[in-house]
Protein backbone atom coordinates (compact mmCIF):
# COMPACT_ATOMS: atom_id res chain seq x y z
CA UNK A 1 0.00 0.00 0.00
CA UNK A 2 2.84 2.25 0.88
CA UNK A 3 4.34 2.21 -2.87
CA UNK A 4 0.87 3.06 -4.29
CA UNK A 5 0.20 5.62 -2.35
CA UNK A 6 3.78 7.17 -2.73
CA UNK A 7 3.07 7.55 -6.31
CA UNK A 8 0.30 10.31 -5.61
CA UNK A 9 2.06 13.71 -6.34
CA UNK A 10 -0.55 15.01 -3.63
CA UNK A 11 0.89 13.17 -0.62
CA UNK A 12 4.08 13.79 0.93
CA UNK A 13 6.37 12.79 4.12
CA UNK A 14 4.91 9.14 4.13
CA UNK A 15 6.18 6.94 6.83
CA UNK A 16 4.43 3.86 7.91
CA UNK A 17 5.15 2.75 11.72
CA UNK A 18 3.51 -0.62 13.05
CA UNK A 19 -0.07 -0.52 11.59
CA UNK A 20 -0.13 3.26 11.21
CA UNK A 21 0.50 5.15 8.00
CA UNK A 22 1.20 9.20 8.65
CA UNK A 23 1.44 11.32 5.68
CA UNK A 24 1.26 14.80 4.73
CA UNK A 25 -0.51 16.87 2.02
CA UNK A 26 -1.43 20.40 1.58
CA UNK A 27 -4.82 21.95 2.62
CA UNK A 28 -5.94 23.21 -0.13
CA UNK A 29 -5.49 19.14 -1.83
CA UNK A 30 -7.13 17.72 1.17
CA UNK A 31 -10.72 17.52 -0.23
CA UNK A 32 -9.33 15.40 -3.21
CA UNK A 33 -7.16 13.33 -1.60
CA UNK A 34 -9.23 12.11 1.01
CA UNK A 35 -11.78 11.14 -1.71
CA UNK A 36 -9.16 9.81 -3.34
CA UNK A 37 -7.97 7.51 -0.48
CA UNK A 38 -11.93 6.62 0.24
CA UNK A 39 -12.93 5.43 -3.23
CA UNK A 40 -10.04 4.17 -4.84
CA UNK A 41 -10.12 0.32 -4.26
CA UNK A 42 -6.21 0.10 -2.98
CA UNK A 43 -7.05 2.03 -0.35
CA UNK A 44 -10.55 2.05 0.94
CA UNK A 45 -10.19 4.35 3.92
CA UNK A 46 -14.10 4.64 4.30
CA UNK A 47 -14.08 5.35 8.01
CA UNK A 48 -12.82 8.77 9.74
CA UNK A 49 -12.13 8.48 12.82
CA UNK A 50 -11.06 11.87 14.00
CA UNK A 51 -10.40 15.05 13.90
CA UNK A 52 -7.71 17.61 15.26
CA UNK A 53 -5.72 20.21 15.84
CA UNK A 54 -1.79 20.80 17.32
CA UNK A 55 -1.25 24.18 18.11
CA UNK A 56 2.17 25.48 17.76
CA UNK A 57 2.56 29.26 18.59
CA UNK A 58 5.97 29.60 17.36
CA UNK A 59 5.70 28.25 13.85
CA UNK A 60 4.39 30.02 11.22
CA UNK A 61 2.22 27.81 9.93
CA UNK A 62 0.44 27.48 13.76
CA UNK A 63 -1.70 24.57 13.40
CA UNK A 64 -1.05 20.98 12.48
CA UNK A 65 -4.75 19.74 11.35
CA UNK A 66 -5.15 16.03 11.60
CA UNK A 67 -7.03 13.54 10.29
CA UNK A 68 -7.19 10.08 11.53
CA UNK A 69 -8.95 7.34 9.07
CA UNK A 70 -9.70 3.70 9.08
CA UNK A 71 -9.91 1.30 6.29
CA UNK A 72 -11.76 -1.84 7.42
CA UNK A 73 -11.24 -3.83 4.58
CA UNK A 74 -7.64 -3.15 4.63
CA UNK A 75 -7.32 -3.60 8.54
CA UNK A 76 -4.89 -0.04 8.64
CA UNK A 77 -4.96 3.11 10.41
CA UNK A 78 -3.99 6.68 8.89
CA UNK A 79 -3.23 10.04 9.57
CA UNK A 80 -2.87 12.55 7.14
CA UNK A 81 -1.54 15.98 8.62
CA UNK A 82 -2.07 19.48 7.19
CA UNK A 83 -0.44 23.25 7.86
CA UNK A 84 -2.72 25.81 8.60
CA UNK A 85 -1.77 29.31 9.16
CA UNK A 86 -3.73 31.44 12.24
CA UNK A 87 -6.12 33.12 10.11
CA UNK A 88 -6.36 30.01 7.26
CA UNK A 89 -9.79 28.42 6.62
CA UNK A 90 -9.75 24.63 5.05
CA UNK A 91 -12.81 23.19 2.98
CA UNK A 92 -14.93 21.14 5.21
CA UNK A 93 -15.17 17.38 4.52
CA UNK A 94 -18.41 16.65 4.95
CA UNK A 95 -19.14 15.64 1.40
CA UNK A 96 -16.88 12.76 1.72
CA UNK A 97 -17.02 12.15 4.95
CA UNK A 98 -20.28 12.79 7.21
CA UNK A 99 -19.13 11.91 10.57
CA UNK A 100 -16.73 14.96 9.80
CA UNK A 101 -19.51 17.20 11.01
CA UNK A 102 -19.07 17.57 14.73
CA UNK A 103 -15.42 17.09 14.71
CA UNK A 104 -14.90 19.77 12.45
CA UNK A 105 -17.07 22.16 14.98
CA UNK A 106 -14.84 20.85 17.63
CA UNK A 107 -12.12 21.69 15.90
CA UNK A 108 -13.81 25.60 15.62
CA UNK A 109 -14.86 25.65 18.58
CA UNK A 110 -11.35 24.07 20.83
CA UNK A 111 -9.02 25.75 18.16
CA UNK A 112 -10.80 28.28 16.26
CA UNK A 113 -10.24 26.78 12.99
CA UNK A 114 -12.28 27.73 9.96
CA UNK A 115 -14.04 24.91 7.98
CA UNK A 116 -15.63 26.79 4.60
CA UNK A 117 -18.82 25.62 3.82
CA UNK A 118 -19.44 23.69 7.06
CA UNK A 119 -23.49 24.03 6.67
CA UNK A 120 -23.35 24.53 11.02
CA UNK A 121 -20.21 25.92 12.33
CA UNK A 122 -21.32 26.38 15.70
CA UNK A 123 -19.33 25.93 19.10
CA UNK A 124 -19.64 22.39 20.42
CA UNK A 125 -18.04 21.93 23.67
CA UNK A 126 -17.68 25.41 25.50
CA UNK A 127 -20.35 27.13 27.34
CA UNK A 128 -23.08 29.30 25.25
CA UNK A 129 -21.36 33.00 25.06
CA UNK A 130 -18.43 30.87 25.47
CA UNK A 131 -15.00 33.56 24.01
CA UNK A 132 -11.89 32.41 23.05
CA UNK A 133 -10.54 29.04 21.80
CA UNK A 134 -9.14 26.82 25.04
CA UNK A 135 -7.03 24.13 23.18
CA UNK A 136 -4.65 27.06 21.97
CA UNK A 137 -1.30 27.23 23.77
CA UNK A 138 -1.77 30.94 24.66
CA UNK A 139 -4.93 30.54 26.41
CA UNK A 140 -4.53 30.13 29.91
CA UNK A 141 -5.61 26.89 31.84
CA UNK A 142 -7.85 28.43 34.42
CA UNK A 143 -9.79 30.31 31.62
CA UNK A 144 -11.21 33.50 31.60
CA UNK A 145 -14.59 33.20 33.52
CA UNK A 146 -15.82 31.41 36.40
CA UNK A 147 -19.60 31.08 37.21
CA UNK A 148 -21.04 30.79 40.54
CA UNK A 149 -24.42 31.13 42.42
CA UNK A 150 -25.41 34.65 43.43
CA UNK A 151 -27.56 34.46 46.16
CA UNK A 152 -28.68 38.26 46.36
CA UNK A 153 -29.32 38.03 42.19
CA UNK A 154 -30.92 34.45 42.65
CA UNK A 155 -29.13 33.43 39.67
CA UNK A 156 -26.11 32.14 38.25
CA UNK A 157 -23.18 35.26 37.27
CA UNK A 158 -20.36 34.80 35.23
CA UNK A 159 -17.01 36.66 36.75
CA UNK A 160 -13.34 37.63 36.21
CA UNK A 161 -11.32 34.59 37.52
CA UNK A 162 -10.38 34.88 40.89
CA UNK A 163 -7.28 32.75 42.21
CA UNK A 164 -6.81 32.84 45.62
CA UNK A 165 -2.84 31.46 45.00
CA UNK A 166 -0.61 32.17 41.88
CA UNK A 167 -1.26 29.63 39.07
CA UNK A 168 2.25 27.86 39.38
CA UNK A 169 3.43 25.82 36.58
CA UNK A 170 6.29 23.27 37.15
CA UNK A 171 8.57 22.53 34.04
CA UNK A 172 10.03 19.47 35.74
CA UNK A 173 13.40 19.88 34.32
CA UNK A 174 15.77 18.08 36.05
CA UNK A 175 18.60 20.39 37.77
CA UNK A 176 21.15 17.22 36.78
CA UNK A 177 19.24 16.47 33.00
CA UNK A 178 16.97 19.22 31.89
CA UNK A 179 18.91 22.24 32.42
CA UNK A 180 21.57 24.01 30.29
CA UNK A 181 25.17 24.50 31.92
CA UNK A 182 26.12 28.28 31.09
CA UNK A 183 29.32 28.21 33.23
CA UNK A 184 31.70 29.53 30.83
CA UNK A 185 34.84 27.35 29.75
CA UNK A 186 32.83 24.11 31.21
CA UNK A 187 31.08 23.36 27.82
CA UNK A 188 32.84 20.08 27.77
CA UNK A 189 30.53 18.88 29.88
CA UNK A 190 27.22 18.84 27.89
CA UNK A 191 29.38 16.58 25.53
CA UNK A 192 27.24 13.30 25.64
CA UNK A 193 29.19 10.34 27.45
CA UNK A 194 28.58 7.97 24.40
CA UNK B 1 -53.35 30.54 -2.18
CA UNK B 2 -53.74 27.63 -0.16
CA UNK B 3 -52.69 27.92 3.30
CA UNK B 4 -50.63 25.02 5.14
CA UNK B 5 -50.50 25.21 8.72
CA UNK B 6 -47.49 24.48 10.21
CA UNK B 7 -48.29 22.62 13.45
CA UNK B 8 -44.67 21.29 15.19
CA UNK B 9 -44.01 21.51 18.91
CA UNK B 10 -40.19 22.29 19.98
CA UNK B 11 -39.28 20.56 23.60
CA UNK B 12 -36.34 20.34 25.55
CA UNK B 13 -35.42 17.32 26.26
CA UNK B 14 -32.51 17.07 29.37
CA UNK B 15 -30.03 18.12 30.15
CA UNK B 16 -31.79 17.21 33.23
CA UNK B 17 -33.51 14.13 32.46
CA UNK B 18 -33.18 10.22 33.56
CA UNK B 19 -33.74 9.27 30.57
CA UNK B 20 -31.50 11.58 28.84
CA UNK B 21 -28.14 9.37 30.60
CA UNK B 22 -26.39 11.87 32.03
CA UNK B 23 -26.47 16.12 30.84
CA UNK B 24 -27.67 15.71 27.64
CA UNK B 25 -30.03 18.76 26.14
CA UNK B 26 -31.62 17.40 23.03
CA UNK B 27 -34.20 19.84 21.19
CA UNK B 28 -36.60 17.99 20.13
CA UNK B 29 -39.23 18.87 16.87
CA UNK B 30 -42.07 17.15 16.93
CA UNK B 31 -45.15 16.56 14.58
CA UNK B 32 -47.59 15.32 16.86
CA UNK B 33 -46.00 12.73 18.50
CA UNK B 34 -43.27 12.05 15.51
CA UNK B 35 -39.82 13.74 15.88
CA UNK B 36 -39.17 15.67 12.86
CA UNK B 37 -35.59 16.59 14.03
CA UNK B 38 -33.56 15.91 16.99
CA UNK B 39 -30.99 18.15 18.05
CA UNK B 40 -28.24 17.34 20.47
CA UNK B 41 -26.41 19.79 22.28
CA UNK B 42 -23.25 18.47 24.05
CA UNK B 43 -20.92 20.02 26.01
CA UNK B 44 -22.84 20.44 29.65
CA UNK B 45 -20.16 18.37 31.13
CA UNK B 46 -16.78 19.61 29.27
CA UNK B 47 -13.71 19.40 32.16
CA UNK B 48 -11.41 20.77 29.74
CA UNK B 49 -9.37 17.37 30.18
CA UNK B 50 -7.49 17.28 27.00
CA UNK B 51 -6.12 21.01 28.33
CA UNK B 52 -5.14 19.67 31.64
CA UNK B 53 -3.07 16.64 30.36
CA UNK B 54 -0.84 19.18 28.92
CA UNK B 55 -0.33 20.72 32.11
CA UNK B 56 0.88 17.34 34.23
CA UNK B 57 3.31 14.56 33.58
CA UNK B 58 1.94 11.31 31.70
CA UNK B 59 1.70 9.81 35.00
CA UNK B 60 -0.51 12.91 37.01
CA UNK B 61 -2.60 12.13 33.06
CA UNK B 62 -3.71 8.39 33.91
CA UNK B 63 -6.62 9.44 36.66
CA UNK B 64 -8.09 11.63 34.00
CA UNK B 65 -8.71 8.43 31.78
CA UNK B 66 -10.90 6.55 34.62
CA UNK B 67 -13.28 10.52 34.82
CA UNK B 68 -13.95 9.94 31.10
CA UNK B 69 -16.50 7.20 30.41
CA UNK B 70 -16.45 6.37 34.46
CA UNK B 71 -18.07 3.44 33.21
CA UNK B 72 -15.23 1.47 32.07
CA UNK B 73 -12.11 3.31 33.82
CA UNK B 74 -9.76 0.99 33.26
CA UNK B 75 -10.04 0.37 29.24
CA UNK B 76 -9.00 3.72 28.68
CA UNK B 77 -6.55 3.81 30.66
CA UNK B 78 -5.21 1.19 28.59
CA UNK B 79 -5.50 3.27 25.65
CA UNK B 80 -3.43 5.83 27.34
CA UNK B 81 -0.55 3.39 28.61
CA UNK B 82 -0.63 2.15 24.55
CA UNK B 83 -0.11 5.60 23.46
CA UNK B 84 2.96 6.08 25.88
CA UNK B 85 4.36 2.99 25.59
CA UNK B 86 4.39 3.39 21.78
CA UNK B 87 6.16 6.44 21.72
CA UNK B 88 8.68 5.11 24.55
CA UNK B 89 9.05 2.16 22.52
CA UNK B 90 8.71 -0.16 25.58
CA UNK B 91 6.83 -3.62 25.76
CA UNK B 92 5.24 -4.47 29.15
CA UNK B 93 6.25 -8.15 30.71
CA UNK B 94 3.89 -11.13 29.46
CA UNK B 95 2.01 -11.17 32.98
CA UNK B 96 1.31 -7.34 32.99
CA UNK B 97 0.12 -7.89 29.70
CA UNK B 98 -2.59 -11.06 30.68
CA UNK B 99 -3.52 -8.57 33.92
CA UNK B 100 -4.28 -5.84 31.51
CA UNK B 101 -6.61 -7.95 28.97
CA UNK B 102 -8.75 -9.70 32.27
CA UNK B 103 -9.50 -6.39 33.90
CA UNK B 104 -10.58 -5.38 30.27
CA UNK B 105 -12.78 -7.61 30.50
CA UNK B 106 -13.82 -7.65 33.55
CA UNK B 107 -14.42 -3.88 32.83
CA UNK B 108 -16.49 -4.58 29.16
CA UNK B 109 -18.58 -6.96 31.36
CA UNK B 110 -19.23 -4.05 33.88
CA UNK B 111 -20.16 -1.65 32.03
CA UNK B 112 -22.71 -4.02 29.76
CA UNK B 113 -24.22 -5.13 32.94
CA UNK B 114 -25.25 -1.55 33.66
CA UNK B 115 -25.96 -0.73 30.12
CA UNK B 116 -28.37 -3.27 29.36
CA UNK B 117 -30.59 -2.31 32.69
CA UNK B 118 -30.17 1.23 32.28
CA UNK B 119 -31.52 0.66 28.53
CA UNK B 120 -34.09 -1.91 30.06
CA UNK B 121 -35.09 0.55 32.47
CA UNK B 122 -35.61 3.52 29.63
CA UNK B 123 -38.00 1.27 28.30
CA UNK B 124 -40.29 -0.12 31.35
CA UNK B 125 -38.03 -2.94 33.19
CA UNK B 126 -37.00 -2.21 36.89
CA UNK B 127 -35.98 -5.62 37.91
CA UNK B 128 -32.61 -5.91 36.07
CA UNK B 129 -31.36 -2.74 37.49
CA UNK B 130 -31.66 -4.92 40.67
CA UNK B 131 -29.72 -7.75 39.47
CA UNK B 132 -27.40 -6.03 37.81
CA UNK B 133 -26.37 -4.12 40.11
CA UNK B 134 -25.79 -6.52 42.72
CA UNK B 135 -23.28 -8.82 40.07
CA UNK B 136 -21.87 -5.15 39.48
CA UNK B 137 -20.69 -4.67 42.92
CA UNK B 138 -19.19 -8.13 43.15
CA UNK B 139 -17.01 -7.22 40.25
CA UNK B 140 -16.45 -3.93 41.51
CA UNK B 141 -14.81 -6.23 44.85
CA UNK B 142 -12.20 -7.46 42.22
CA UNK B 143 -11.69 -3.88 40.88
CA UNK B 144 -10.84 -2.87 44.50
CA UNK B 145 -8.71 -6.01 45.44
CA UNK B 146 -6.18 -5.03 42.68
CA UNK B 147 -6.15 -1.02 42.67
CA UNK B 148 -7.51 -0.14 46.07
CA UNK B 149 -10.17 1.73 44.18
CA UNK B 150 -13.59 0.55 43.14
CA UNK B 151 -14.09 2.78 39.62
CA UNK B 152 -11.05 5.29 39.61
CA UNK B 153 -8.65 2.86 39.74
CA UNK B 154 -5.30 4.23 37.76
CA UNK B 155 -4.14 0.78 37.55
CA UNK B 156 -3.18 0.79 34.12
CA UNK B 157 0.27 2.31 33.62
CA UNK B 158 2.04 3.10 31.34
CA UNK B 159 4.89 0.75 31.76
CA UNK B 160 2.81 -2.33 33.31
CA UNK B 161 0.26 -2.18 35.90
CA UNK B 162 0.72 -0.27 39.68
CA UNK B 163 0.92 -3.48 41.40
CA UNK B 164 0.42 -7.22 41.11
CA UNK B 165 -3.05 -9.45 42.03
CA UNK B 166 -3.49 -10.20 45.58
CA UNK B 167 -2.31 -13.61 46.05
CA UNK B 168 -5.18 -16.15 45.60
CA UNK B 169 -6.74 -13.69 43.02
CA UNK B 170 -6.68 -15.96 40.56
CA UNK B 171 -8.73 -18.29 42.41
CA UNK B 172 -11.56 -15.95 43.17
CA UNK B 173 -11.88 -15.03 39.24
CA UNK B 174 -12.27 -18.50 38.08
CA UNK B 175 -14.97 -19.35 41.01
CA UNK B 176 -16.49 -15.88 40.20
CA UNK B 177 -16.74 -16.38 36.32
CA UNK B 178 -17.92 -19.80 37.02
CA UNK B 179 -20.94 -18.27 38.15
CA UNK B 180 -21.54 -15.52 35.94
CA UNK B 181 -23.27 -17.41 33.30
CA UNK B 182 -25.77 -18.66 35.27
CA UNK B 183 -26.99 -14.97 36.18
CA UNK B 184 -26.42 -14.12 32.37
CA UNK B 185 -29.24 -16.91 31.37
CA UNK B 186 -31.52 -15.32 34.36
CA UNK B 187 -31.05 -11.87 32.92
CA UNK B 188 -31.49 -13.10 29.47
CA UNK B 189 -34.80 -14.64 30.85
CA UNK B 190 -36.23 -12.22 32.03
CA UNK B 191 -35.71 -9.50 28.60
CA UNK B 192 -34.50 -11.63 25.67
CA UNK B 193 -37.99 -12.75 25.31
CA UNK B 194 -40.17 -10.29 27.22
CA UNK B 195 -42.87 -8.97 24.94
CA UNK B 196 -42.96 -5.34 26.27
CA UNK B 197 -38.70 -5.09 25.16
CA UNK B 198 -39.14 -6.38 21.81
CA UNK B 199 -42.00 -4.37 20.98
CA UNK B 200 -40.02 -0.98 22.11
CA UNK B 201 -36.69 -2.14 20.42
CA UNK B 202 -37.03 -4.70 17.00
CA UNK B 203 -37.08 -2.15 14.49
CA UNK B 204 -36.12 1.02 16.31
CA UNK B 205 -33.41 2.90 15.24
CA UNK B 206 -31.59 1.04 12.45
CA UNK B 207 -28.51 1.35 11.41
CA UNK B 208 -27.73 0.09 8.31
CA UNK B 209 -23.84 -1.46 7.32
CA UNK B 210 -22.92 1.52 5.22
CA UNK B 211 -24.56 3.87 7.62
CA UNK B 212 -22.48 2.75 10.17
CA UNK B 213 -19.05 2.81 8.91
CA UNK B 214 -19.28 6.34 7.02
CA UNK B 215 -20.99 8.11 10.59
CA UNK B 216 -17.12 6.15 12.32
CA UNK B 217 -19.75 3.66 14.61
CA UNK B 218 -17.55 1.54 16.54
CA UNK B 219 -17.88 -1.02 18.98
CA UNK B 220 -21.12 -3.25 19.80
CA UNK B 221 -22.98 -0.14 17.52
CA UNK B 222 -20.83 -1.50 14.43
CA UNK B 223 -21.31 -4.83 14.60
CA UNK B 224 -25.24 -4.79 15.19
CA UNK B 225 -24.99 -3.96 11.91
CA UNK B 226 -23.22 -6.96 10.49
CA UNK B 227 -19.59 -5.78 10.38
CA UNK B 228 -17.39 -8.06 11.90
CA UNK B 229 -14.70 -5.61 13.09
CA UNK B 230 -13.37 -6.09 16.64
CA UNK B 231 -9.58 -4.21 17.19
CA UNK B 232 -9.47 -6.87 19.86
CA UNK B 233 -9.18 -9.42 16.45
CA UNK B 234 -7.84 -7.28 13.82
CA UNK B 235 -5.13 -5.14 15.58
CA UNK B 236 -4.72 -7.32 18.69
CA UNK B 237 -2.71 -5.40 21.84
CA UNK B 238 -1.61 -6.55 24.27
CA UNK B 239 -2.50 -10.51 25.13
CA UNK B 240 -5.42 -10.87 22.66
CA UNK B 241 -3.50 -12.88 19.79
CA UNK B 242 -3.39 -14.90 22.68
CA UNK B 243 -7.19 -15.45 23.15
CA UNK B 244 -9.90 -17.40 21.39
CA UNK B 245 -13.24 -15.19 21.44
CA UNK B 246 -16.13 -15.02 18.78
CA UNK B 247 -17.15 -11.57 17.38
CA UNK B 248 -21.30 -11.35 17.71
CA UNK B 249 -22.79 -10.17 14.62
CA UNK B 250 -26.31 -8.25 14.43
CA UNK B 251 -28.43 -8.67 11.07
CA UNK B 252 -30.32 -5.63 11.17
CA UNK B 253 -28.57 -2.86 13.67
CA UNK B 254 -32.09 -1.81 15.40
CA UNK B 255 -31.95 -1.65 19.20
CA UNK B 256 -32.63 -4.99 19.82
CA UNK B 257 -29.32 -6.71 17.84
CA UNK B 258 -27.34 -3.98 19.47
CA UNK B 259 -28.99 -5.12 23.12
CA UNK B 260 -28.00 -9.20 22.04
CA UNK B 261 -24.68 -8.03 20.82
CA UNK B 262 -23.83 -6.51 24.22
CA UNK B 263 -25.39 -9.47 26.13
CA UNK B 264 -22.92 -11.96 23.72
CA UNK B 265 -19.98 -9.99 24.29
CA UNK B 266 -20.24 -10.71 28.04
CA UNK B 267 -20.55 -14.32 27.74
CA UNK B 268 -17.54 -13.96 25.10
CA UNK B 269 -15.66 -12.23 28.18
CA UNK B 270 -16.12 -14.65 30.33
CA UNK B 271 -14.28 -17.03 28.06
CA UNK B 272 -11.40 -14.73 27.56
CA UNK B 273 -11.12 -14.52 31.38
CA UNK B 274 -10.82 -17.59 31.62
CA UNK B 275 -8.36 -18.54 29.26
CA UNK B 276 -6.28 -16.01 30.32
CA UNK B 277 -6.48 -17.52 33.69
CA UNK B 278 -5.01 -20.58 32.17
CA UNK B 279 -2.18 -18.87 30.52
CA UNK B 280 -0.87 -16.46 33.14
CA UNK B 281 2.00 -17.24 34.96
CA UNK B 282 4.14 -15.51 37.71
CA UNK B 283 6.48 -12.61 36.53
CA UNK B 284 6.94 -9.03 36.48
CA UNK B 285 4.50 -6.98 36.21
CA UNK B 286 5.52 -3.61 34.97
CA UNK B 287 8.89 -3.30 32.63
CA UNK B 288 11.96 -3.58 34.94
CA UNK B 289 13.43 0.13 33.73
CA UNK B 290 13.49 2.80 37.04
CA UNK B 291 13.15 6.02 34.61
CA UNK B 292 9.67 4.83 33.62
CA UNK B 293 8.32 2.45 36.68
CA UNK B 294 8.62 3.06 40.28
CA UNK B 295 11.06 1.16 42.27
CA UNK B 296 9.99 -1.74 44.52
CA UNK B 297 8.76 -0.20 48.47
CA UNK B 298 11.75 -2.61 49.87
CA UNK B 299 13.95 -1.73 47.54
CA UNK B 300 13.71 2.22 48.22
CA UNK B 301 14.18 1.15 51.96
CA UNK B 302 17.45 -0.09 51.42
CA UNK B 303 18.90 1.74 48.32
CA UNK B 304 19.75 5.79 47.96
CA UNK B 305 19.16 5.29 44.16
CA UNK B 306 15.72 3.66 44.16
CA UNK B 307 14.46 6.45 46.78
CA UNK B 308 15.75 9.05 44.07
CA UNK B 309 14.15 7.41 41.42
CA UNK B 310 11.03 7.55 43.28
CA UNK B 311 11.24 10.68 43.98
CA UNK B 312 12.13 11.67 40.40
CA UNK B 313 9.34 9.77 39.60
CA UNK B 314 6.56 11.20 41.22
CA UNK B 315 7.68 14.95 40.76
CA UNK B 316 9.56 15.57 37.63
CA UNK B 317 7.50 12.45 35.71
CA UNK B 318 9.72 10.61 32.94
CA UNK B 319 10.56 12.15 29.47
CA UNK B 320 8.99 10.59 26.55
CA UNK B 321 10.60 11.34 22.95
CA UNK B 322 9.22 13.12 20.93
CA UNK B 323 6.74 11.95 18.01
CA UNK B 324 3.40 11.59 17.57
CA UNK B 325 1.07 7.88 17.98
CA UNK B 326 -2.51 7.19 17.68
CA UNK B 327 -3.18 4.50 20.08
CA UNK B 328 -6.74 2.65 19.74
CA UNK B 329 -8.32 -0.22 22.20
CA UNK B 330 -11.93 -1.67 21.99
CA UNK B 331 -13.33 -0.40 25.25
CA UNK B 332 -17.10 -1.40 25.52
CA UNK B 333 -18.57 1.16 23.37
CA UNK B 334 -16.38 0.97 20.84
CA UNK B 335 -12.98 2.39 19.55
CA UNK B 336 -11.30 4.01 22.20
CA UNK B 337 -8.22 6.33 20.68
CA UNK B 338 -4.98 8.49 22.22
CA UNK B 339 -3.86 10.71 20.07
CA UNK B 340 -0.67 11.33 21.83
CA UNK B 341 2.16 14.34 20.57
CA UNK B 342 4.92 14.44 22.97
CA UNK B 343 7.47 16.96 22.43
CA UNK B 344 10.26 15.26 24.34
CA UNK B 345 9.36 16.84 27.44
CA UNK B 346 7.85 14.55 30.49
CA UNK B 347 4.36 16.45 29.92
CA UNK B 348 2.39 15.63 26.91
CA UNK B 349 2.28 18.38 24.22
CA UNK B 350 -1.15 17.20 23.31
CA UNK B 351 -3.90 14.77 24.23
CA UNK B 352 -6.36 14.12 21.94
CA UNK B 353 -9.07 11.41 23.24
CA UNK B 354 -11.45 9.83 20.21
CA UNK B 355 -14.59 8.99 22.30
CA UNK B 356 -16.82 5.88 20.73
CA UNK B 357 -19.98 7.73 22.09
CA UNK B 358 -18.75 11.22 20.52
CA UNK B 359 -19.83 9.51 16.61
CA UNK B 360 -22.80 7.58 18.07
CA UNK B 361 -24.45 10.75 19.47
CA UNK B 362 -24.15 12.08 16.18
CA UNK B 363 -26.41 9.60 14.29
CA UNK B 364 -28.90 10.25 16.97
CA UNK B 365 -30.65 12.77 14.64
CA UNK B 366 -30.83 10.23 12.05
CA UNK B 367 -31.96 7.28 13.84
CA UNK B 368 -34.83 9.35 15.40
CA UNK B 369 -36.42 10.82 12.33
CA UNK B 370 -40.10 9.43 11.50
CA UNK B 371 -39.67 7.35 15.14
CA UNK B 372 -42.12 8.30 18.09
CA UNK B 373 -40.72 10.75 20.50
CA UNK B 374 -40.51 8.03 23.18
CA UNK B 375 -38.60 5.81 21.09
CA UNK B 376 -35.97 8.15 21.34
CA UNK B 377 -35.30 7.37 25.34
CA UNK B 378 -34.75 3.42 23.63
CA UNK B 379 -32.43 4.69 20.92
CA UNK B 380 -30.07 6.49 23.53
CA UNK B 381 -29.70 3.59 25.67
CA UNK B 382 -29.45 1.14 22.66
CA UNK B 383 -26.12 3.25 22.00
CA UNK B 384 -24.48 3.32 25.42
CA UNK B 385 -24.35 6.56 25.95
CA UNK B 386 -21.99 8.44 28.53
CA UNK B 387 -21.41 11.84 29.06
CA UNK B 388 -18.12 11.71 30.62
CA UNK B 389 -16.22 11.01 27.22
CA UNK B 390 -18.48 12.24 24.62
CA UNK B 391 -17.67 16.11 26.47
CA UNK B 392 -14.09 15.27 27.74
Amino acid sequence: MLEKLKKNKDIINIKEVDNLIELECDKNNILSVLKKLKENDDFIFDQLLDITAVDNPSRECRFDLVYILQSLKKNKKLIIKTSLKENDTIETIISVHKAADWYERECYDLFGIEFKNHPDLRRIMTDYNFEGHPLRKDFPLTGHTEVRYDDLEKKVIYEPVKLSQEFRDFDGESPWEGMKNNLIGDEKSEIKKD
Amino acid sequence: MKEVELNTTTINFGPQHPAAHGVLRLVVELEGEVVKRAEPHIGLLHRGTEKLIEYKTYLQAVPYFDRLDYVSPMCQEHAFALATENLLNIEVPMRAKFIRVIFAEVTRILNHLLNIPAYAADIGAVTPFLWCFEEREKLLEFHEAVSGARFHAAYFRPGGVHQDMPEGMEEKLFHHFKTLPKFIDDLEELLTNNRILRQRSVDIGIISKKEAIEWGCSGPVLRSSGVAWDLRRSQPYDAYDQVEFDIPVGKKGDCFDRYLVRIEEMRQSISIINQCLNKIKPGEISVEDNKITPPKRNQMKKSMEALIHHFKLFTEGYRVPEGQTYAAVEAPKGEFGVFLVSDGSSKPYRCKIRAPGFAHLQILDNLSKGHLMADIAAILGSLDIVFGEIDR
